[in-house]
């Protein structure tokens, strides 16, 4: 019951700050929508035991991106862009990619006979059970199972890190 | 104990504001946030399956994503403010120049 309300609750504001996000017309309050949106799912991984990642999630993308995204937008905002047509001449387009997308979807779950809410795998206690403690398990599983993929992932970071540092840099 | 199909349709529905996002916002930075959305929509559904087998696989996963997210947000960024310098413009439909 309680798992279910802190469901919807976190779902409720994700949902709603994602579709302001895109819809507002003022950079920054897209910024902050992202935000509360980026931290509702953090509540998400919490209440799907996944606290390790909850606190990632918050440190690096509400404490870490989103602050990039500010500076970029202080630097980089013009007063004109709130007078102009904040939207691209594409409804047609996006209206036709999310009907795809949501057919798409709903097509494997008519295909699969088991509509969402019925016949769909519930997550049990007993699964839950073999993820504590959630850092540890983590941990194991990315320096044993995933390490090669670990040290590619500190490759690409480098890589945008030296990316980043020459694109934003002054043409001498 | 809910069943996962709730977690599968928050994601459907975050992403498809966050193609939605995509394809209609001009500001280049809007759509740069979209695509965060996006990567975070199926950050949801990797934990949700990591949850519903009880496999850590799926968050180890989900972490790959967000470093990728911080890379694909710093170079991201990096490029916008090139060329903001160049244009004085952040509109993606008067980015029409591959060389000036």
């Amino acid at each position: 019951m309680l798992d279910k309300a802190l469901f919807y609750f976190f779902a409720g504001i994700a949902v709603v700050s994602a579709v302001l996000m895109v819809t507002r017309r003022n950079v920054v309050h897209s910024a902050i929508f992202l935000i509360t949106a980026l931290l509702a799912t953090a509540g998400i991984f919490l209440q799907l035991r996944a606290e390790f990642l909850f606190i990632v999630q918050i440190i690096l993308y509400v404490g870490g991106i989103m602050v990039l995204f500010v500076f970029v937008i202080m630097l980089v905002n013009l007063d004109v862009a709130l007078q102009q047509i904040q939207f691209a001449r594409q409804k047609w387009v996006a209206l036709f990619v999310a009907l795809a997308l949501a057919g798409q979807v709903g097509l494997m779950f008519w295909t699969s006979g088991k509509m969402p809410g019925q016949g769909l795998p519930v997550l049990t206690a007993a699964a839950a059970a073999k993820l504590p403690p959630n850092s540890e398990t983590v941990a194991r599983s990315l320096f044993e199972s995933y390490l090669l993929p670990f040290e590619i992932a500190s490759v690409l970071l480098l890589v945008a890190m030296i990316g980043a540092v020459v694109m934003a840099k002054k043409r001498a | 104990m809910l069943p996962i199909g709730h977690y599968l349709f928050l994601s459907l529905a975050l992403f498809i504001i966050g193609v939605v996002g995509v394809v209609t916002r001009r500001n280049v930075i809007v759509v740069l946030m979209s695509i965060e959305l996006i990567l975070n929509a199926v950050n949801i559904n990797l934990v949700a399956f990591s949850r519903l087998y009880g496999d850590v696989a799926g968050q180890v996963f989900a972490l790959f994503i967000i470093a990728d997210a911080a890379a694909e947000a710093a170079v991201g960024l990096g490029i916008i403010i090139a060329f903001f310098r160049n244009r004085e413009t952040v509109l993606a439909d008067e980015m029409d120049l591959l060389k000036w």
